[in-house]
């Protein structure tokens, strides 16, 4: 039998060949080490996922419609907002951005041919197979009822379901993103081409690295967590269960302290993808560079001072608390800082309003809200009132739907072209971007309102006056749901329908633009020049090959009626 | 040195003086006793003890890092950022403990109100 194995740096191909086409066969994919195929099989992984995820919230909300018992019982009730909350958090946010999009992009974007260490990225896709297998195991098994955070003394002493199962999928899953961080790290470090100083690499790299360094430093704490739980649970041991001399308080410094950070590695690769779409639709430099670059940083180092403020009502004490809440508050000086930034770069921009810019634009919008909403919670008098609310579930929501998601589907749209080669729909695609804006408020909206009435999360039941809210959720949800299912149709069919993408159809600067779409096996054919990235005279559209084109390449400035692809 | 590692291939081995070592070596005793003083010492106010002792502690395994670790010899971002993970570290027992510390006494109160209700 041939061998299907494909070689990250092989150059046996023909120049005519991109990565898609270069060999075919399952064990092509299966075993390939070419960065690109293990980011598109991230992106099938994580959208499943993501599907998976978002039908338990329909069907959640579904239950909701009445505040009485509906079509699932209390357990299952349980069981699905458990399931939900895990299979988003561990199986999409957190793998998404940086297993698809990062793994895709970084590699091509720094002009080199691969990661620093292919296998480890191969190995890394598989671990998050073997984590996700582990939890449809007890899925299927049992079900999971202990919320997507595992408390303890629930988790330990008293769920019939198959806890252990699920924490080690998710024990499995953080290996899988450290193996990510570490390979992002050493190739920032390490790959970077002549020229390619820092401070001219593109803001999408610094929010990988930023991530990067807290999956690496974040992540083992949460292995550790896991382990001990498990430990407990099986064996008895004393950590966490007061009548063995344990702690449930400390079992919740353990988890937030990975789990806070978490938040960061969700929604700093977002503000990425943010600053290159922002920049690219403005037809403009990113406003304030090192400002963003340094925040990031700021952002991954200040989020692993703050996780006490998950547990203001847990019983933790006053002086640690009063500490936590005020270093809540400084982690909003660095997201405001980008969010000043995107706004002062979109001025006096000449905007484009493609699809990826509608997703931007929307991301900036249910962004500020999330944020601005997590100081009622960081804030201690206010927080007794919210905690565990419905405030908190929308607060959430809109950093990490509102923020990582639509982020994400904004880059998906963004780098389609490049990672496919057609260019999709765009008018479906700005409708799709319209309906998941307006049914994400939707469904989200009535979720604050509600909760700071005092309708607890996390309850089968709810009195009456919230019914009007509950309604109005479930149908921006079913909206939503539609929108997002939209905008999957617009790219799947562009697959069959799409024209093919040239190289460069948004005008971009960075290096990922320079190669052709898809790109070669090896991602370039020849040396790409690096400049500044967020120079955007240094391109301009060329009639005929309908692509943008570097400065210099095209022989005669291009007469102004002329209209770029995406006009 | 670091041009080690850019200009003449790995090379893993550094000549590190006596003096050093020893320096080093005597660093770390001195900080051990200074913990144990720190530990039992009723002059320092309730809770900073935690503080002192990890901060000491977080110091010597810089001095672990740096100079048996040979880090020093590395290149200056690779030592720091290993030199912060021992940081966060400390951060996150310092307060785990210090938190856990402030409310221990109601836990003892209360098994002791268990243990006198079962008497």
């Amino acid at each position: 039998m041939t061998s299907h194995v494909m070689p990250a740096h092989s150059d046996s191909h023909s120049s005519a060949d991109n990565y898609l086409t270069a060999s075919k066969g399952f064990l092509s994919w299966a075993m390939t080490l070419d960065h690109k195929r293990i980011g598109l099989m991230y992106l099938i992984g994580t959208m499943t996922a993501m599907f998976i995820g978002g039908f338990l919230a329909l069907l959640l909300r579904a239950e909701h419609l009445s505040g009485t018992p509906g079509f699932v019982s209390h357990d299952t009730y349980n069981q699905l907002f458990t399931l939900h909350g895990a299979i988003m958090v561990f199986l999409f946010i957190i793998p998404s951005i940086p297993g698809a999009l990062g793994n895709f992009i970084l590699p091509v974007m720094l002009g080199a041919k691969d990661v620093a260490f292919p296998r480890m990225n191969l190995c890394s896709f598989y671990l998050w197979v073997f984590g996700a297998i582990f939890f449809v195991g007890a899925l299927l098994t049992t079900g999971l009822d202990t919320g997507w955070t595992f408390y303890t003394p629930y988790s330990t002493n008293t769920s019939q379901t198959n806890v252990v199962l699920a924490t080690l999928g998710a024990f499995i899953l953080g290996f899988s993103s450290i193996f990510t961080g570490l390979n992002f790290i050493v190739t920032i470090h390490t790959m970077r081409p002549p020229g390619m100083t820092w401070f001219r690499m593109p803001l999408f790299l610094w929010s990988l690295y930023a991530t990067a360094i807290i999956q690496v430093l974040a992540t083992p704490v949460l292995g550790i967590t896991l382990l001990l739980l498990a430990a407990e649970r099986m064996f008895g041991l004393g950590i966490f269960d007061p009548k063995l001399g344990g702690d449930p308080v400390l079992y919740q410094h353990f988890f937030w302290f990975y789990s806070h950070p978490a938040v960061y590695i969700m929604i700093l690769p977002g503000m990425g993808i943010i600053s290159e779409l922002i920049s690219t639709f403005s037809r403009k430099a990113i406003f304030g560079y090192r400002f963003i670059a340094f925040s990031s940083m700021a952002i991954a180092l200040l989020g692993f001072l703050v996780w006490g403020h998950h547990m203001f009502a847990s019983g933790q004490s006053e002086m640690v608390t009063i500490i936590f809440s005020a270093l809540t508050f400084s982690v909003s000086i660095p997201s405001a800082i980008k969010v000043f930034n995107w706004l002062a770069t979109m001025y006096k921009g000449s905007i484009v309003l493609a699809t990826p810019m509608c997703y931007a634009l929307s991301f900036l919008f249910l962004f500020t809200i999330g944020g601005l909403t997590g100081l009622f919670l960081g804030a201690l008098a206010t927080d007794i009132h919210l905690h565990d609310t419905y405030f908190v579930v929308a607060h959430f929501h809109y950093v990490m739907m509102g923020g990582t998601l639509v982020a994400f589907v904004g880059g998906l749209f963004y780098w389609w072209p490049k990672m496919t080669g057609k260019m999709y729909n765009e008018f479906w695609g700005q409708i799709s971007a319209l309906i998941v804006f307006v049914a994400f408020n939707l469904t989200f909206f009535p979720q604050f309102v509600m909760g700071s009435r005092g309708m607890p999360r996390r309850y089968y039941n709810y009195l009456p006056e919230f019914q009007v809210y509950h309604v109005l959720s479930t149908i921006g949800a079913f909206l939503l749901g539609f929108g997002l299912l939209l905008a999957a149709i617009v790219l799947i069919t562009s697959l069959f329908k799409g024209r093919k993408a040239p190289a460069n159809p948004w005008g971009a600067a960075t290096l990922e633009w320079q190669c052709s779409s898809p790109p070669p096996l090896a991602n370039f054919e020849k040396t790409p020049t690096v400049g500044n990235p967020y120079d955007m005279q240094s391109v301009v559209w060329d009639p005929d090959t309908e692509s943008f084109v570097r400065r210099g390449e095209v022989p005669i400035v291009p007469d102004e009626s002329e209209q770029p692809a995406h006009a | 040195m670091s041009e080690h590692h850019e200009g003449h291939g790995p090379s893993f081995s550094h000549a590190m003086s006596p003096a050093i070592l020893l320096g080093v070596f005597v660093a770390l005793i001195v900080l051990t006793v200074v913990t144990v003083v720190v530990a039992g010492n009723p002059l320092i106010p309730p809770g900073f003890d935690i503080i002192v002792a990890l901060t000491i502690a977080t110091i010597k395994g810089a001095l672990v890092v740096l100079f048996f670790m040979h880090m020093i010899y590395d290149k200056p971002l690779n030592a720091i950022l290993f030199v912060f993970s021992l940081v966060f570290v400390a951060l996150f027992l310092g307060f785990a403990i210090s938190d856990t510390d402030q409310y221990q006494h109601r836990i003892e109160e209360y098994e002791y109100g268990q243990i006198e209700q079962a008497s």
